[in-house]
Formats: C-alpha cells, sequence, structure tokens
C-alpha cells in the first residue's frame, strides 16, 4: 500500500520522441476508465489505469470511425492482457501492444508511460 | 541462409497487388522462399493493400489501416520488394526483367499479377480537372482533395458494383451525388430487373439521384478548364462539379502484349490450368489480368486468391489447378446488402425462380431452383442474412421448401435452415474454399472450441468475412453434437449466466464488481479487471437493486462510474464524431409552450441540432463533453430531469392525447403516460424499456409495438406485453384485462422486475417472453396468479426504487468531483476536440466528417488542428 501523501505527488508521464510529457496527477486517474490528453503537437493519447496500477498510454483516435473516443471506453482484461473496447463499434485494443484483438490487420500507436 | 548449390534460382513477381500478395504467402507457406530468390516490383507508391475495402478510408480507414503486408513478413522470408519501380520491359530469351530505375533481375520463374486499370469511355473531355477513376489509394485521395476544395456536386459514370461503392465515397465526402448507368438498372451483372428496382429504391432513398438507361456523351467543361457538368444521351445536361468513371476495367496486359505472350481477344494473359502462359512455361499470370482456362477474366479478389495458390502449388511441383470458380458475391453497398451466387439469372434450361420482394422495404430475394428441385443460385437484395447457407446448398436439393427459404420470419414459414443441414462437401466458405467438413475436423480432431480458433486452423472467415455467421453456428452445432458443452456464460470472466448473477448479488448483498468477480468469477478471470461485457452488466444488476442490497443508487458514485457504458458514464449518447446527444424527459410526450421556449433557446445558445424523436420528446445533437454540465445545468433550472437515452432503462412512455381532447377516447391516456413514465423512470434494466397508453383501441400510441403497453377500454385499462418495435418487430400480447388504475400498475410493476430478474443481457421482452420456458403463461402465473409467491418480493423491490430515485443530472451538477470528468483534455480541459467540428445543413448543423477522416495527422501543428475546428 503507498501512502496517500505519495500517491498525490506523483505524475503521469508520457515518452515523447525528446523527452518526459507530463500529463496529470496520478490521483486524477481512475482504475477502469481513461482520460485523454492533448500532445504538444496535436496529437491525443488515451492514458489507463487498471486496478493493480499498471498504466497504458495508447493514441486517441478510434482506427475504425476517426473519432477521438478511445478514452472514453471500457477497459477490462482479456487472457491476462488488458484491453479498451472502442466505445463506438466496440472493437478491442490491447493497451501494451496497441494491438486490435478483433482486427490483425489494425494496432493503434502505444506511449511509453510511468508515473514518476 | 544456408548456401545452396549453384546459383539460388530466382521468382519475379511483377505486381504487388491482392493477388500478389497473396502469392507471396503461399511462396512462403510451402517453403519456396527458402530455396528461391524472390524479387517483387511493385508500380504503386505503397506495398499491397486491400483494395476491396478502398471505401471504408471514408470512414476513417487510414491508409496504414488498409496496408496487407507487414515488413516484418517480408523481411523473414528474403523477399525483396522495389516499391514505386515498374516492370517496363520484359526480355523472354534472356529470361530478364528491366524495371523503370534501370533494375534488371533475371528470373527462372516470373509471375505476372498486374490487375486491371478502369476502363474510360472515349467521350470528349475525359481528361478535363475534376474527372477521376477510382482504383488505387492515390485515385482516392485525389478525388478527396478535389472534393473539398472546389466541388459541391458529383456525378459517377457506371452503376456496377464499383460505381456504387464510388458513389457512396462521394457521398461520404458531402457531395450531392448522380449515378449515370447506361444499362436499365443498376448493377446489371449481378442482379435481374427486380433486384435492380429493389436497389434503385434504396439507393434514391438515400439521396442519391440515379440516371438509369442514360449514356454519357460528353463531358462540358468551363473556362479554366475544369468539369461543369456532363451531356447525357437523352439530350439533357447535368451540372456536376467532378466525374468519377467507374464503367468496368481491363486486365492490365500492356507488359505481356509487348514480349509477345498470347493474349485473349477481349484482353487478358491468356494462361492453363496451372496457371502458366500458354506461350511460356517459365511465365504465369494470376489475378484480375489473367485469362483463365475456362474463357474468363475473373474480376473478384477470391478467384484471384486461388489462383495464387495454384500458381505456388505449380512452382513447388504438386499437383494443382485452376478450372473456373464461382461469382458469388456479397457485398455491403451503401449500407445495402446485396448477394448473389450461382445461376443468378437463371440460365439453366427449364429452371424456375421464386421470388419474395417487398418494394416498400427494399427487399428482394429470387431463388433459381432446377426442374429436379437444385437450388441453383439465387438473388438477395437488403437482407441477405442466408447468404452463407443459401450459398452452400447450391448444386443441392435443401431439405425444406425453396419458398420458406425466401420468405420473411412469421409469414407462415417457420422453416429455418440451420447449417446443420449441409452436407459435408458444401464450401461454407468460397474466399478460401473451405468446406463444413474442414470446419467440423477443426472442430472434432483439432480441439478448436471457437470460431477465432477455427478461423487461425482453417483460414475460413478470414476472407471477405460473410461466412463468419455460418461458421459460428457449425462451431456450436459442432461443439454441442460432441457432447461439450457450449459455454452459457456471460462472459469470459464469468461463467453464470445474467439471471445467475442477480440471484446472487440479490441474495448476498454484493455491492461491487470487483467482489463479484474475486468470489463467483472464473478462476483465471479472478483479480483481473473484468471485461466491456460483464462490468456493465454487473454494474446493470447493482443499479436495478441498490436500495435493497445497500448500494449507492447513483450510477456515477465509486465503483459505478467505472462499469458504466460509456453513454452512462457521461449520462448522454455518444455521436459519431465524438460529441453527445441531451435528451430531456418530456413525460408523456406532454410539455408545456415555457419549457418548449426553454429548449428552443438552450439549443440556440449552444449551436445544436434538434430533432423531435420518435419516442414523442426532443432530442439536441452535438454538444462537446464539456459543455454537457452547462446545458444540463440549464436544463436542471428549468425543471427538467435526464430522459435516460442513454441508460438500459426506462425511455418514454408515448401517449396519444386520449378522452380530454379525442372524440373517441375513453380514458385519460395522457395522465396515465405520465404517471407510469415517473414511476418507472431511472429504473436500470437489462435492456431498454419503452411503453406507450392508448386513449382506446384505434391505438394511436402505438402501446402494442412496447414492452409494456397499456390500451384504454370503457371497463379501465388492458396490459400488454412483450411488445418490439426495431429490428424484429412483435406484437404486445395481452397480459390482462380492465384492470383499475392500481391493479394496472401493481401487475406492471411484478412484471418489470421479474423480467429484470430473469432476462439475459441485452434482450429486450419480447425476446424473453420468446426464450422463457412456458413463455406469456408462465409469465402470467407467476405475476398474475403468483405461482411462485414472488410476488410481495417483487414490488417491494419496486417501491424501494420509486423511492429512491434521484435525479441522475441534477445530483452530477452539484457534484464538483463528478462534473471534473466531463473535460475534452486531461491536460487542456477548455481546449474542445479539435477533430468534433460542424458544417452547416438545412439551416441547422451537421458532424464534419471528413474532419474525422483526415484524423490528427502527426505532422500538423496544434495553431493549425485547432484553426480547422472552430465551426462554432
Ligand atoms: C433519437 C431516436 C431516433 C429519432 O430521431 O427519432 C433514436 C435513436 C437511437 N436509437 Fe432508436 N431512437 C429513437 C426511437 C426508436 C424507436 C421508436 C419508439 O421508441 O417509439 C424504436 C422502435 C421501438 C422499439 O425500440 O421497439 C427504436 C429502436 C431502436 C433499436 C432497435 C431495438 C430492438 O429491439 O430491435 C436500437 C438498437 C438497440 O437498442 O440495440 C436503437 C438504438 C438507438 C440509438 C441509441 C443508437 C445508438 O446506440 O447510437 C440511437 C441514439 C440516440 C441518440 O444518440 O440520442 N433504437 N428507436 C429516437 C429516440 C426516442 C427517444 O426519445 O428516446
Ligand atoms: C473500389 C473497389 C471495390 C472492390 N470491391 C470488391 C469486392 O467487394 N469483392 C471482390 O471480390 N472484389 C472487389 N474489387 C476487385 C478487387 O479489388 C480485385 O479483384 C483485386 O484487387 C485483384 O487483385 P490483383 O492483384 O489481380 O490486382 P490489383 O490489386 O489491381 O493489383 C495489381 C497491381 O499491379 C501493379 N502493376 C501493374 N502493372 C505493373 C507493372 N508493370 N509493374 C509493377 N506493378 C504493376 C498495379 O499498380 C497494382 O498495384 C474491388 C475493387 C475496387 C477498386
Ligand atoms: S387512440 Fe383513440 S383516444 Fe387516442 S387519439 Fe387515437 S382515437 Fe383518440
Ligand atoms: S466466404 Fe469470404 S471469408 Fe469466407
Amino acid at each position: 500500500m503507498t501512502l496517500a501523501l505519495e500517491t498525490t505527488d506523483l505524475k503521469v508521464r508520457l515518452q515523447l520522441t525528446d523527452a518526459w510529457f507530463t500529463v496529470c496527477d496520478l490521483s486524477t486517474l481512475v482504475p477502469g476508465r481513461g482520460v485523454a490528453a492533448l500532445l504538444p503537437d496535436g496529437r491525443q493519447v488515451a492514458v489507463f489505469t487498471d486496478r493493480d496500477g499498471g498504466l497504458y498510454a495508447v493514441d486517441n483516435r478510434d482506427p475504425f470511425t476517426g473519432a477521438a473516443v478511445l478514452s472514453r471506453g471500457l477497459t477490462g482484461t482479456h487472457r491476462g492482457r488488458p484491453f479498451v473496447a472502442s466505445p463506438l463499434l466496440k472493437q478491442r485494443f490491447d493497451l501494451e501492444t496497441g494491438q486490435c484483438l478483433d482486427d490483425d490487420t489494425v494496432r493503434l500507436t502505444t506511449y511509453e508511460v510511468k508515473a514518476a | 541462409m544456408t548456401a545452396t548449390p549453384g546459383p539460388t534460382p530466382t521468382i519475379v513477381l511483377v505486381g504487388h497487388g491482392m493477388v500478389g500478395q497473396r502469392f507471396l504467402e503461399a511462396l512462403a507457406e510451402r517453403g519456396l522462399t527458402a530455396t528461391h530468390r524472390v524479387v517483387v516490383l511493385c508500380e504503386e507508391p505503397r506495398p499491397a493493400y486491400d483494395r476491396v475495402q478502398l471505401t471504408s478510408y471514408f470512414s476513417g480507414r487510414t491508409a496504414e489501416d488498409l496496408s496487407m503486408t507487414d515488413l516484418a513478413f517480408l523481411e523473414e522470408h528474403g523477399i525483396e520488394l522495389h516499391i514505386g519501380d515498374p516492370a517496363e520491359t520484359v526480355d523472354r530469351e534472356a529470361r530478364r526483367v528491366t524495371a523503370r530505375s534501370g533494375l534488371a533481375v533475371d528470373y527462372d520463374v516470373l509471375v505476372l499479377a498486374t490487375g486491371s486499370y478502369p476502363f474510360v469511355p472515349p467521350v470528349p473531355n475525359k481528361d478535363a480537372a475534376g474527372c477521376f477513376v477510382y482504383r488505387t489509394i492515390e485515385d482516392l485521395l485525389a478525388i478527396e482533395e478535389y472534393a473539398k476544395s472546389r466541388a459541391t456536386v458529383g456525378a459517377v459514370v457506371g452503376g456496377g458494383l464499383l460505381g456504387l461503392e464510388a458513389a457512396g465515397a462521394l457521398k461520404g465526402l458531402g457531395l450531392t451525388t448522380h449515378i449515370v448507368e447506361f444499362a436499365p438498372r443498376l448493377m446489371p451483372v449481378q442482379v435481374d430487373d427486380g433486384g435492380g428496382s429493389a436497389l434503385l429504391r434504396t439507393v434514391e432513398n438515400m439521396g442519391l439521384a440515379v440516371h438509369t438507361g442514360t449514356g454519357t456523351q460528353e463531358i462540358v467543361v468551363g473556362g479554366d478548364g475544369a468539369v461543369t457538368g456532363m451531356k447525357l444521351s437523352d439530350g439533357s445536361e447535368l451540372a456536376t462539379d467532378m466525374v468519377v468513371f467507374s464503367a468496368g476495367v481491363r486486365p492490365r496486359d500492356q507488359l505481356a502484349r509487348a514480349s509477345g505472350l498470347e493474349v485473349g481477344e477481349r484482353g487478358g494473359i491468356a494462361v492453363d490450368e496451372q496457371c502458366r502462359t500458354l506461350t511460356d512455361p517459365h511465365v504465369f499470370a494470376i489475378g484480375e489480368c489473367a485469362l483463365a482456362a475456362d474463357g474468363r477474366v475473373y474480376g473478384l479478389v477470391a478467384p484471384g486468391y486461388e489462383q495464387a495458390q495454384t500458381a505456388a502449388a505449380t512452382i513447388a511441383a504438386d499437383e494443382a489447378s485452376f478450372t473456373g470458380a464461382d461469382l458469388s458475391t456479397k457485398l455491403k453497398l451503401l449500407g445495402v446488402d446485396v448477394a448473389s451466387f450461382g445461376d443468378a439469372h437463371g440460365a439453366t434450361a427449364d429452371c424456375l425462380d421464386v421470388v419474395y420482394s417487398d418494394s416498400r422495404a427494399g427487399l428482394y430475394k429470387k431463388l433459381v431452383i432446377g426442374s429436379d428441385g437444385t437450388l441453383l443460385g439465387g438473388i438477395l437484395i437488403g437482407d441477405a442474412e442466408a447468404y452463407g447457407t443459401l450459398k452452400a446448398f447450391t448444386g443441392s436439393v435443401p431439405p425444406v421448401s425453396p419458398e420458406s427459404l425466401v420468405l420473411p420470419a412469421g409469414a407462415g414459414a417457420p422453416a429455418q435452415l440451420g447449417p446443420s443441414a449441409l452436407p459435408d462437401e458444401a464450401v461454407v466458405c468460397s474466399c478460401h474454399n473451405v468446406t463444413k467438413g474442414t470446419i467440423r475436423n477443426a472442430v472434432t480432431e483439432r480441439s478448436c472450441t471457437t470460431v477465432p480458433e477455427v478461423k487461425k486452423c482453417t483460414k475460413a472467415g478470414t476472407g471477405c468475412g460473410s461466412c463468419v455467421k455460418v461458421l459460428g453456428q457449425l462451431v456450436n452445432a459442432e461443439l454441442e453434437a460432441g457432447g461439450i458443452e457450449v459455454d452459457k456464460g456471460l462472459c469470459g470472466c464469468f461463467s453464470q449466466t445474467r439471471e445467475e448473477l442477480y440471484e446472487i448479488v440479490h441474495a448476498l448483498r454484493v455491492t461491487s464488481h470487483r467482489d463479484l468477480l474475486d468470489r463467483h468469477g472464473r478462476e483465471d478471470a479472478r483479480g483481473g479487471d473484468g471485461c466491456e461485457v460483464c462490468k456493465p452488466t454487473v454494474g446493470s444488476i447493482i443499479a436495478s437493486l441498490a436500495p435493497t442490497i445497500g448500494a449507492s443508487g447513483y450510477v456515477l458514485d465509486g465503483e459505478q462510474a467505472a462499469l458504466q457504458d460509456t453513454n452512462d458514464h457521461f449520462l448522454a449518447n455518444l455521436q459519431k464524431n465524438g460529441s453527445y446527444s441531451v435528451v430531456p424527459r418530456i413525460p408523456g410526450g406532454e410539455i408545456a409552450p415555457e419549457k418548449l421556449i426553454v429548449i428552443g433557446e438552450i439549443a440556440r445558445d449552444f449551436g445544436l441540432y434538434t430533432k423531435i424523436t420518435g419516442g414523442q420528446r426532443i432530442d439536441m445533437f452535438g454538444a462537446r463533453v464539456e459543455q454537457l454540465p452547462v446545458i444540463w445545468a440549464r436544463l436542471v433550472d428549468a425543471g427538467f430531469e435526464s430522459g435516460h437515452a442513454y441508460g438500459k432503462s426506462l425511455r418514454t412512455v408515448k401517449s396519444c392525447v386520449g378522452q380530454t381532447w379525442c372524440r373517441y377516447g375513453v380514458q385519460d391516456s395522457v395522465r396515465m403516460a405520465i404517471d407510469l413514465e415517473l414511476r418507472y423512470r431511472g429504473l436500470r434494466s437489462p435492456h431498454k424499456l419503452k411503453s406507450a397508453v392508448s386513449g382506446c383501441q384505434r391505438e394511436c400510441a402505438e402501446a402494442r409495438s412496447k414492452d409494456f403497453g397499456v390500451i384504454a377500454t370503457v371497463g379501465g385499462w388492458n396490459l400488454y406485453v412483450g411488445g418490439n418495435g426495431g429490428a424484429t418487430p412483435r406484437h404486445a400480447d395481452l397480459l390482462a384485462q380492465d384492470l383499475s388504475d392500481a391493479e394496472l400498475v401493481r401487475l406492471i410493476d411484478r412484471f418489470l422486475m421479474f423480467y429484470i430478474r430473469t432476462a439475459d443481457r441485452l434482450e429486450r421482452t419480447s425476446t424473453w417472453l420468446d426464450r422463457i420456458p412456458g413463455g406469456l403463461d408462465h409469465v402470467r402465473d407467476v405475476v398474475v396468479h403468483d405461482s411462485l409467491g414472488i410476488c410481495d418480493e417483487l414490488e417491494s423491490l419496486m417501491s424501494a426504487h420509486v423511492a429512491y430515485y434521484r435525479d441522475e443530472w441534477a445530483e452530477t451538477i452539484n457534484d464538483p468531483e463528478k462534473l471534473s470528468r466531463f473535460v475534452s483534455f486531461v491536460n487542456a480541459p477548455d481546449t474542445p476536440d479539435p477533430v468534433v467540428g460542424f458544417v452547416p445543413e438545412r439551416d441547422q448543423m451537421k458532424p464534419d466528417l471528413p474532419l474525422l477522416n483526415i484524423g490528427m495527422r502527426p505532422a500538423q501543428s496544434m495553431e493549425a488542428a485547432l484553426e480547422g475546428s472552430a465551426q462554432r
């Protein structure tokens, strides 16, 4: 168990090409729900945490519809691996690799993410 | 790679299209890539992609999504791919191919897979600015750019398969779209006149203008040389800003001609049954450029795949032949199912047609039957559900009468032909030529237990995907026959059904999904996060029982928030571009002028699109997520509350004006509708619940199409249950007659609670009534005669719900913690999502869909992105 005091200080950071980019306080994330973040170059990232505190970040754009909504999808575990289901047409994506579980040819960009 | 004695033999592939790629896979599967050097000359600026899905680019697929190759595959097999470097000459004496870059490769085997080019009729000005063809990603990008920068009207020449695809693309780009077809009907090759007219009506209803029996005579250009219109053969002129030619394709056989290979009279590189050219044993031709041994050039991908396999097998010195293929196709064009299979036009001597046609519903189904009862072929427009089974039965006598195969369910045709009736030799997947026997074998001998496993193991279902439904039925039937219990569990996390989970939650007072999963989930799912199926289902069960089991009744409280489907999570309905709709409750459809004005003002102030819904209330579309709380603060202030349009819960209770005004009315239907809507509002259930109250038997409120419908009688109220509009309409059944107000409410309380307790996830009352053992009689026994002795409990569950109801939106706007989730970006809460934009339409606005197609290209700067979106 981590002390509450420590967790409030932790920030969620994303690895961009040159540096670590701060997204939000770790405490903002709710297990099982995502948030969207805007990157300096205009891209959008969906950031999630699960009940074990694992952090995941993938492109926020749903490749099947084009809408930037993946952060609003439901997450879950499939065969021990974390995934998010698109809120629009429900395709699932592995949160670690970005691979679409319902269509081999589709994969999301993923980002390195840490709490520090 | 280990060195082979002597020089490595070389295979050169010209053309990296769909069939070329399949050929490379077949080479790899046969181990030929290990023994041969493989060189690919690819003309297009990108490796093979899925041409069949080209149009899906306009619904958000990117060029990368369409790709069919990954570099790892090429690398792993040592395949040399030269992108953007077409073959220019073939010297068959020297067995050498030379590419545009000057690269020369000596081959042992040459395979031509150069595909087709679009045919453009020789009309004046056909090359003017604004004229396009539709075959490659480059064509599509050019069309998109032109359409966005300078067109509002577009015309497609050709109403065949590709023409309709192209028309769909233009429509998707927001253009007013015309289709000009020379033949008297659309899709003349695939469908007959009857099918053509069903298709025509549907296509016209989508707002496309169709001109059949009309030729294109000339493209008209303006002063700047760009298209302004076209002259048609009937003498009229059509104003248009761009023209897309989709008038058929021709095989690309120039390279073959120039090198002296024999080509057919009407084009196509002539090959034998092994796909070897008739002229030169070292040269093969496959795909759309080949004239097959049966004298046909195939313009579909499945036969091309078969040719690719045949050529690879022949090169590996295995036996294989391509003697012809079936032209069956199932497509979704402009959202309409179109399928044709076998002898669709009834060319066989003495054959007869069985036709079912409903022009109003855009349905047309025709089966061609031989004199001995053999199914020879058919055409299905509007509903191609039965395609998989029918195609597989083609060539045999089906076990039920042909009429019953095309009649809609319920029209005296209970005969549903399941795939279990198919013989083992029947081809279920025609893309990969997989028979039912092979699929059964995958289940019984190779221990596949799920559709994805069977797909991996047999390749069935991995082409066009049209057979996947039949595949699923076969796999389940086979498992059941093998005594393997088909898993009826809710999902991969729970082995219980929804009903069983309801009982556990109720009896053990479980108030969190996590507890339920860790204590009652499947062994390997415990400790995990659940999934998108069980989270909302358990969330709904907990919400239905909240007051009784001591959980919070507020769906955004604590863990509950993480369980909700996305719509429930934002208390609004997600729309296709990521914006939301707002639906305040208008009980019974009755609304005072003052409240109408408030809705009008709010919609005006936020620039929302407004529409009267089919549920007698008003929907406001196009709210950004960060605007929802502000909009709702104003609505709540004016006395509105959530309409739960987003929830699996009570939607509306529609009413007719009833006794108060109507000369026929016998009870106050409006008052009863309002009472019922207020009583059951917010009740979470397995699926949505709808109701209506009519003031007399004329039934203006359509109560008998509702989950619970009430119709006034002189003596009180009749209660009907299990009605449904939607996909499978069902008239509600009479549950009880001449009820007093109190009796009516008591029966509905019991009925709803019994349904919530025993139904499956996403099962409407109609399907539930038809499924549960005993059906309506059983339900009547339970809720009217209390045969299970549970009515007191059902009633008290409902009164707890009624007593604890609170408006979700009022609670949300007063809770800063809950409001914090209604932001576009966690790190830029006030910056609107740049891909949510709107364009004007009919005095209001609609989503700017092209904005979604562009997506956020990484190179785009943030300023540019934000600028493009600020439509309001
Ligand atoms: C807005 C509305 C259409 C309209 O412009 O009039 C509508 C819109 C939607 N309907 Fe509907 N339905 C609307 C009236 C109807 C009706 C007519 C009625 O209620 O009298 C029906 C047929 C009656 C019935 O349900 O039996 C209807 C049958 C469906 C179905 C098919 C249900 C079925 O059992 O087959 C779905 C799909 C589903 O629920 O799975 C659906 C689903 C939807 C969804 C939720 C689709 C979605 O997931 O995005 C649409 C979203 C609405 C939104 O974003 O706000 N809608 N829908 C109507 C809203 C009524 C309201 O005020 O709440
Ligand atoms: C919009 C659209 C929708 C379609 N829908 C369907 C459908 O629903 N179902 C279906 O079965 N079929 C459909 N088709 C047809 C299907 O795409 C083709 O049958 C299939 O692509 C044929 O594959 P291929 O490899 O023979 O030709 P292609 O995929 O056209 O590939 C040929 C490749 O060879 C290249 N090439 C040509 N000459 C040379 C050269 N000299 N050197 C190097 N490269 C060269 C070309 O640039 C091209 O990339 C559709 C086609 C289109 C355009
Ligand atoms: S259902 Fe009967 S009472 Fe109601 S409006 Fe129609 S005719 Fe009048
Ligand atoms: S028929 Fe096309 S994938 Fe099976």
